[in-house]
């Protein structure tokens, strides 16, 4: 981008006189190679009517978590049973007001992200650093930039601008949850849609940027394998811990241990996504787990120091430092965490006031020095922490299980009402094995220790950990780190099949950990799939819990598929941020396989992946504001986002209704004739509760109304075969999905045949149109009302 | 146990569930609706009852009132193993979703259902879509929560309760289907 600058030094005239004024006048985009779209930069009504097409089809279904708002002070006001709040709001406009804040939260913490990053980085390299994320092979070097905004940015300077843009944009959006805006339960939505596109773009910028000046993988499948796991961190060394989201301050203190010839010498481990994208850094860095991880491994004691940025951090984490005496370092304004701003300070001062635990925690906001910091102050508490975690022995176990007085009160406040009191009783009688089964389905988020909850004040998450020493001794796996973008020579060896069908889906497993069950579960759904040569995608702790898990020939998932887009390939794409890699595949099929337009023309390549790309993405553990605004911006383009149970307090879901024929037609573009295609995809927003369910959902919602009849065919077997298998019978619904004999996967033709036949079922006059939601991409003009 | 939500912390608002203080009550509800449904949840399936699952004294029930069954999750492959044929199977936010529609019943009948029976959905699930149905279905559906937890965005909802008392309460109203 370039910007038209001026400067007058001094400028005269008989009514006034100006010195040293200096202004920049608007702004030029370098063209490149597609001339504009329709919707460069587009605004909260933009897409209002393409939302309402959606929404017409998904009609969302309120789940509220309580009957109250509680947003403003001429409250609370019960909204229940039809009832309206002083401010004139309804229950389902409430509802979704609080989606549009969750998902206007969750685009503002990516896109402060990664201001905050490009900031940074600009600083460091300069504004005219050149964007590069994956040389030649990915010349779409950042497909949501370009279809929303209608920028190609080049260098780092130029996210600045696209930022600006993402900004205005997300306060507009909050200010629609004001009291006395919005009325509207579907214009709320639409916003909520909004949000999601906005935050694909601010989340790309932010991976653009790291990838680019931090030299992170570059669309590469074979990028390499690190450790993640508890058991694979040595602790006969200084452990340094970092937490969060922003990478820069991470990748400084490994610079530091490099530059003093230190990283052999020091163990550099993560929890989340900083961790992710530490090892997309350095391959020496390890992973210990996932947001889940966070209480457990700092109780452990393993951590000499704990350096957190932003994001997903607890925030008692002080308090949690100081029972294991590790020094807490914050690197950012988000999260001052109430210690002293030591950013201006002399190193030496600052390391001798925590390695002498005068200072149990500070502030530094510059990365470099945070770096320098870290590595010292963990060099020099290490031989006097000797790893004092907090962690019972065995014998402490058994003697705290005999206080327990099975009252309910950890189960009945656990996200998952863990049997504890249950495994406490086996304990007391010497029995661990109970509390350690509940190791991999506890999602630490420590509850059970809440003040008042135990009336004998029992730490039961440290419990369940000490109860699981040697599961976690063993716990050392691989993963494939990061890799960033899907290249554009993928996409063009993929696209076809991909629309055709005979890929049967590209499903993305992203999000945080959550979960209802075993964090295997992710594994174990994702492993199916992979046999059944889909296309994997994933990113965030997902993306981690894939790889603690081992498949019966005792290797990681990463390490038995190959990391390639391709049939069968399981793709990490990174951290939280790369999600857009995930969703800009879905852009890029459009626009690099299909050549659709993609400079400021959403609307259109929205259309074409919803009716073409069998694309669902899956969040499993889904917790944050931030999962419920990528997963929004899956929703804008047409593509399902399957939850786990804990999905459902996202307070709605968006659901087709099969039984509604009138709810999937399709226009036919060559023909301009409406043109019935059954309910595909069925859904856009659901939460479901057992992973056969979602199982069995997953091939379900990878249909489309352009499936040829073999990727039909393809479909449909996966979807029957799952169905028959969980459920124990064949789907009610086949019917609608077959629209000609050949669709018919061909070893269950008689038993469709039969169901068919049962059901009235007719062949479909046109079974194959040319489908749109647009009557604007008719090519012959009819009525567009199929009359 | 008391009547208040299993999970501590899901606080309902100002209205919540009237309490079934005796299974018979129940039965009362099931003869004067016009149309019953019952949703059934996996985990009626995974609960041990003294050697029986829920799922066993839910078939009992709906073959002696003939209440159509929804069965959600994967359910539906205990049901059909048990010799009963559920009227359809979807997933709890599916089923939820229809049962605030006035023009919806099971059997494809212009007339809604006017009294759901809920049980064995994952207990937050239930709660949030119970809360919906409050919301959303209030003018034409009842809702009751024969779930071992108290479930206070329903209609009625049995309070907490133990193993051996969910268990006779279950029977109880089997029976009193059996005999009506």
């Amino acid at each position: 981008m370039k910007k038209a600058r001026f400067k007058v030094d001094e400028l005269e005239s008989d009514i006034f006189k100006i010195t040293g004024l200096e202004a920049t006048v608007g702004a030029f985009y370098e063209e490149w190679e597609e001339a504009p779209g329709p919707t460069p930069m587009p605004d909260i009504s933009t897409f209002r009517d393409w939302d309402r097409i959606l929404l017409n089809k998904y009609k969302p279904f309120y789940l509220p978590l309580c009957d109250l708002c509680c947003l403003c002070t001429m409250g609370k006001c019960d909204l229940s049973k039809g009832k309206k709040g002083a401010c004139g709001l309804d229950m389902a406009a409430q509802q979704s007001r609080i989606v549009l804040l969750s998902c206007a939260i969750g685009a503002a913490t990516h896109a402060g992200h990664g201001r905050h990053m490009v900031e940074e980085l600009v600083s460091k390299f300069g504004s005219d650093y050149p964007l590069d994320v994956g040389g030649l092979s990915v010349l779409v070097e950042a497909p949501h930039t370009r279809l929303v905004t209608g920028i190609k940015p080049r260098t780092l300077g130029d996210l600045e601008d696209v930022l600006d843009y993402v900004e205005k944009e997300i306060t507009h959006l909050l200010s629609c949850c004001h009291t006395g805006q919005e009325g509207d339960n579907i214009d709320f939505e639409s916003k909520a849609f909004h949000a999601g596109m906005i935050d694909h773009v601010g989340m790309e910028i932010c991976d653009l940027a790291q990838i680019s000046a931090l030299n992170f993988p570059k669309a590469d499948p074979e990028a390499s394998m690190v450790d993640v796991g508890m058991g694979s961190i040595d602790i006969t060394k200084p452990v340094i811990l970092v937490i969060g989201h922003n990478v820069p301050p991470a990748a400084a203190i490994f610079d530091y241990m490099e530059d003093g010839g230190l990283e052999d010498s020091i163990e550099l481990a993560g929890i989340c996504c900083t961790a992710l994208d530490l090892t997309r850094y350095t391959n020496k860095a390890k992973i210990a787990g996932p947001l889940s991880h966070q209480l457990r491994f700092v109780r452990s004691g393993i951590a000499d120091v704990i350096v957190v940025d932003e994001q997903c951090i607890r925030a008692d984490i002080l308090d949690e430092a100081k029972k294991v005496k590790a020094p807490l370092i914050s690197t950012h304004y988000k999260n001052f965490q109430g210690l002293p701003n030591r950013t201006e300070d002399p190193t030496d001062e600052i390391v001798s006031d925590m390695v002498e635990g005068r200072s149990p925690g500070v502030v530094i906001l510059d990365s470099d020095k945070a770096g320098e910091v870290a590595v010292r102050v963990a060099m020099g508490v290490f031989p006097k922490r000797k790893k004092s975690g907090i962690i019972p022995e065995e014998s402490e176990i058994i003697e705290y299980a005999t206080k327990c007085t099975k009252c309910l009160s950890c189960q009945r406040v656990c996200p998952n009402y863990l049997p504890l009191p249950e495994a406490m009783e086996a304990a007391a009688k010497g029995n661990l094995q109970p509390l350690s089964d509940l190791y991999e389905s506890c999602i630490g988020c420590g509850r059970c220790e809440g003040e008042g909850v135990c009336p004998n004040e029992l730490k039961l998450h440290s419990i369940i950990i000490g109860a699981s020493r040697s599961k976690i001794k063993e716990e050392r796996f691989k993963v494939r780190v990061g890799r960033g973008a899907i290249s554009d020579t993928e996409i063009r060896r993929v696209g076809g099949p991909i629309v055709m069908g005979e890929i049967p889906g590209v499903i993305g497993i992203v999000g945080c950990s959550n979960y209802p069950g075993s964090w295997k579960d992710n594994a174990i759904m994702i492993e199916e799939f992979l046999k059944r040569r889909f296309i994997v995608t994933t990113t965030g702790c997902a993306a981690m819990n894939i790889g603690m898990y081992k498949n019966e020939d005792g290797l990681s998932l990463y390490e038995a598929y190959s990391g390639a887009f391709d049939a069968g390939g399981l793709v990490n794409c990174g951290s939280c941020v790369s999600n857009p890699h995930i969703s800009g595949a879905a852009i890029k099929i459009a626009s690099i396989f299909a050549k659709r337009k993609l400079n400021s023309n959403y609307e259109e390549i929205a259309d074409y992946i919803h009716n073409r790309v069998g694309a669902v993405g899956i969040s499993w553990g889904a917790m944050s504001q931030k999962a419920s605004s990528i997963a929004s911006g899956f929703w804008r383009l047409g593509i399902p986002v399957i939850v786990g149970p804990h999905g459902s307090k996202y307070r709605r879901a968006l659901l087709g209704r099969k039984d509604k024929e009138e709810n999937w037609y399709v226009i036919d573009a060559r023909t301009g004739k409406r043109v019935y295609t059954g309910p595909a995809p069925e859904h856009l927003f659901i939460s479901v509760e057992t992973k056969e369910e979602a199982m069995t959902l997953i091939p379900k919602l990878c249909i489309r109304p352009n499936d040829t009849t073999k990727g039909r065919s393809i479909k449909l077997n996966h979807y029957i075969d799952l169905h028959k298998r969980f459920y124990g019978a064949m789907p009610d619904d086949i019917q609608l999905f077959v629209r000609t004999m050949a669709d018919i996967p061909i070893t269950m033709k008689d038993e469709i045949l039969e169901i068919l036949k049962e059901k009235g079922w007719k062949e479909s006059e046109v079974p194959a149109p040319d489908p749109t939601l647009l009557p604007r991409l008719v090519r012959k003009k009819g009525d567009g009302n199929g009359s | 146990m008391a009547a208040e939500p299993w999970q501590r912390y899901e606080v309902p608002g100002p209205v919540k569930a009237a309490v079934i203080k005796k299974p018979e009550m129940v039965s009362i509800l099931l003869k004067k609706a016009k149309k019953p449904i019952f949703i059934v949840g996996h985990e009626a399936a995974e609960i041990d009852l003294e050697g029986k699952k829920p799922i066993d004294q839910i078939i009992r029930i709906a073959r002696a009132a003939d209440i159509p069954v929804v069965t959600t999750a994967h359910a539906m492959a205990e049901f059909l193993k048990r010799g009963f044929k559920p009227a359809a199977s979807m997933t709890s936010m599916d089923i939820g979703n229809r049962l605030t529609d006035p023009t919806w019943s099971v059997s494809g009948e212009d007339e809604p259902h006017d009294l759901a029976l809920i049980l064995g959905m994952t207990y937050y699930v239930g709660f949030v879509i119970e809360a919906g149905l409050k919301s959303f279905a209030f003018d034409h559906l009842k809702t009751v929560s024969l779930d071992r937890y108290y479930q206070p965005h329903c209609n009625w909802s049995f309070p907490n309760l133990s193993i051996e008392e969910w268990s006779g309460y279950l029977t109880i109203i089997a029976q009193e289907m059996e005999n009506k």
